[in-house]
């Protein structure tokens, strides 16, 4: 019985950590991979996609600590639906999955690399707003998230934001769902370095809720499902995630842009979903409308 | 330029938590420290080893670490704090009192050992020699030091923005996000607040050292 | 087995002695025991949360923090390699006798000693766009610079003044009085702050975390990330490795101020030793 138990728990710990759960059924061969095979394109001369075709590889940005977009697993390598959109991409450049380079970015140094050039795309939850299209151009949304609150869950008091009002969340320092909690629900900030750190105060109920965007908040839910809950399936804000690229590359974008259509029409799109963030959250999304800026 | 002056109330706000955590670890730091060192030169054993072992760990942990244990291991404990500015102090203090020590003590060292046997040759106690004699002198030689220490909490306690409370560094963070446009401007901005403490208490260090050399 | 703080303790006082170290370790003891009984009530003692560092996947945990350890050291040494000389250099401005270089090199000190490493780190990412290394070590190499240089001030300062002047007398300009006497005596004397300060330099490359620099503390955030449960496994060996990592140049520290204190002569210092050598090293007192 203790030795069953000890096995489930380590069956939980090992899927529900979706970077886990890949390299599993990749060593199984049984989950099937869904790394799209490498097409054979040509393109004009002169354009990012011809110089990385040529290349023959990548540099990608993506969050090495966001669990079921991009986090990086034990084996070292990224795992999510993010890193799963960007091998797509790759793969429709002509790219080997394997030829990808990996670049973590965190929200300090998103803009700054796209712009220095030292990597060629951000993928990393990177929602889509005015200020940053200053500095970086995107592609997609190819996600539309929205903030969400975790609470305990024994607490029915919090079902809407506007019920912390003067009350003490937890959330990431500097990111943006602190900055919408506490600017336009007048909620308490209580700064954290990452949403696993949350999850202790809430649980000591130092805090009333964590709040961040709900497909991460689904994880800690399915992890944990006798401790938290979502206050509600209602989301708050929406935040669609986009592609960052250099600016006013147009081309390059409107190009990825028809990319992440294709996706969607062949079926791409869903399986990436299926194999990392689809084994939690179980509504599958559809494809945002694209904005063609 | 203009982002600094919109987020001032911000900045503010978060100066004040950061002075604030500085200033009541700081003084905690003092007197702990202090009696740290003064068990460290002590005829009891048992003082001595615990001040050293203390001193050594704690001085060869990462801040973040000790962050980790006050904020997060404390609370599993049993000692839960309403405020989280409680456990950054606490992390704070005992950190940086393992410094503190660690000049009282190199500043002990300082003072020339006829002094010490003067005053037990008249027939001081340990205690005596130690606050009436040494540590007096002692003082001259350890305030620059521990001015270097201090500085160096104000600057330590931007750790306490990872730990749920929010002070300068993690305002300065937060501003980044929503002035993505002037992230260097916002940045200069929290250096400026910081250096609006740390620089008076480095002058306040040369200028004592200045008395001190003198003094000799 | 003397000090010159008090006398040699008689049987009373080392009877008291004893019986106030027992009560106090047995005091701590039970700290530490029931701590252990809460957390472990708590089922974070339990298999399930450690298993990761032993099982299948140790490997690959045990690979990362590898990393992390590499890079924290890397960080360290190439940041402490290009200080060090930076600090003698400044040292050099500072104490010039010229109020033209010794005031704008005071300013530029206060400047350096008094930011944030964190925030100059993310600085030097932004403004000069280099690589997160590059920007860590620079930060690194910014601040303390300027800490060893005031470190080296302070050494030299506190020689006796004897010795410039006698290099003077023996018609050696001022730089090579500074070089080849004063810095050599200051570096010995500084020897256990500077290492002291290489600790510390050590311990602020967890401040790459900002630009995401995979040093040995963003490594065991990563892991705890994969799992809630995680958390305090990791933290508690991630403290372990750091400790041992620190321990061992400190332990070069003490090593080297014991070695240079047989040489220094007067001050409190070798009666302090004497203390010392008691908790350190249970053994026959060598003389």
């Amino acid at each position: 019985m203790k030795k069953a138990f000890i096995t489930r728990r380590k069956s939980l710990l090992v899927a529900a950590s979706a970077a886990l759960a890949l390299s599993l059924s990749a060593c199984g061969g049984g989950g099937g991979t869904t790394t799209p095979p490498v097409a054979s394109a040509s393109f004009e001369a002169g354009t990012t996609m011809a110089k990385l075709n040529q290349a023959k590889k990548i540099t990608i940005g993506t969050k090495f600590d966001q669990p079921l977009f991009g986090q990086k697993g034990l084996d070292g390598k990224p795992v999510g639906f993010d890193v799963e959109i960007g091998k797509a991409i790759a793969a429709k450049l002509g790219i080997d999955a394997d030829k990808i380079e990996w670049v973590e970015t965190v929200s300090a140094n998103r803009e700054p690399f796209i712009e220095q050039g030292r990597v060629d795309i951000v993928i990393a939850t990177y929602t889509i707003n005015d200020a940053r299209k200053e500095k970086v151009s995107f592609a997609g949304p190819y996600y539309e998230a929205g903030q969400a609150l975790l609470v305990n869950k024994d607490d029915n008091s919090i079902t809407k934001p506007e019920d912390v009002k003067g009350k003490k969340v937890c959330s990431v320092t500097g990111s943006t769902p602190a900055k919408t909690i506490v600017e336009k629900y007048g909620a308490e900030l209580v700064p954290a370095a990452n949403y696993t750190a949350c999850l202790e105060p809430l649980r000591n109920k130092q805090v009333v809720a964590v709040t961040t965007d709900n497909v991460i908040l689904a994880g800690y839910v399915d992890k944990e499902p006798d401790a938290f809950k979502l206050a509600s399936d209602e989301t708050f804000t929406k935040e669609p995630y986009g592609i960052g690229l250099k600016k006013d590359d147009t081309v390059f974008r409107n190009w990825i842009n028809d990319q992440l259509e294709e996706f969607a029409k062949d079926g791409t799109y869903k399986k990436a979903w299926e194999a990392t963030a689809g084994k939690v959250i179980k509504t599958a999304p559809e494809l945002p409308k694209i904005d063609r800026y | 330029m203009d982002a600094i002056f919109e987020s001032l109330p911000q900045y503010w706000d978060g100066f004040l938590r950061t002075l604030f955590l500085a200033v009541v670890s700081g003084v905690i730091a003092l007197a702990a420290g202090t009696l740290l060192a003064a068990m460290r030169v002590s005829p009891v054993a048992a003082l001595r080893g615990f001040s050293t072992f203390y001193v050594e760990v704690a001085r060869n942990t990462p801040l973040t670490i000790i962050f980790f244990f006050s904020a997060i291991v404390l609370p599993r404990l049993g000692v839960k704090f309403e405020q989280f500015e409680v456990a950054a102090i606490i992390a704070l203090s005992s950190y940086t009192a393992a410094f503190v020590a660690e000049a009282v003590r190199s500043g002990v060292n300082s003072v020339p050992v006829g002094q010490a046997e003067a005053a037990r040759s008249i027939g001081m106690t340990f205690t005596q020699v130690l606050g009436l004699v040494v540590l007096p002198q002692a003082v001259r030689t350890v305030v620059p030091p521990l001015i270097n220490i201090m500085i160096a909490l104000v600057k330590n306690s931007s750790v306490a923005g990872a730990f749920f409370v929010l002070e300068l560094f993690g305002y300065g963070l937060q501003l980044s996000n929503s002035h993505g446009d002037a992230v260097m401007w916002i940045l200069i901005g929290v250096a400026f607040f910081y250096l609006l403490i740390t620089v008076p208490l480095g002058l306040l260090a040369h200028f004592v050292e200045k008395k001190v050399a003198i003094a000799r | 087995m003397t000090s010159v703080l008090y006398d040699v303790p008689g049987p009373k006082a080392r009877r008291v002695s004893l019986i106030g170290s027992i009560v106090g370790s047995i005091i701590i003891a039970g700290g530490v025991v029931g701590a252990i009984v809460i957390l472990s009530s708590q089922g974070i003692f339990n298999a399930s949360r450690w298993e990761v560092f032993v099982n299948e996947s140790a490997k690959d945990v045990w690979t990362q923090l590898g990393y992390g350890v590499l890079a924290t050291l890397q960080a360290a040494g190439v940041a402490a390699l290009i200080a060090f000389p930076l600090g003698v250099a400044l040292c050099l401005l500072r104490i010039s006798l010229i109020s033209w270089i010794r005031v704008p090199t005071q300013v530029v000190l206060e400047f350096l000693r008094g930011m944030p490493v964190v925030l100059m780190i993310l600085f030097v990412l932004l403004v000069f766009a280099t690589s997160p290394f590059v920007a860590v070590v620079s930060g690194l190499v910014l601040y303390n610079a300027a800490i060893f240089a005031e470190i080296l001030r302070a050494g030299i300062q506190s020689l006796p003044r004897g010795q410039r002047e006698a290099g003077l007398a023996i018609g050696l300009r001022s730089f090579q009085s500074r070089m080849s006497i004063e810095f050599p005596q200051a570096i010995r004397r500084m020897l256990p702050s500077l290492v002291a300060q290489l600790v510390v330099l050590l311990k602020d490359t967890s401040l790459g975390y900002i630009v995401a620099y995979e040093e040995l503390l963003r490594k065991v955030k990563l892991i705890s990330d994969l799992e809630p449960s995680l958390l305090f496994s990791a933290f508690f060996v991630g403290a372990a490795i750091y400790i041992l990592i620190n321990l061992s140049v400190s332990r070069l520290a003490i090593w080297i101020e014991k070695r240079g204190s047989k040489k220094a002569a007067g001050g409190m210092a070798s009666a302090i030793k004497t203390v010392d050598l008691e908790v350190n090293v249970p053994g026959p007192e060598k003389k």
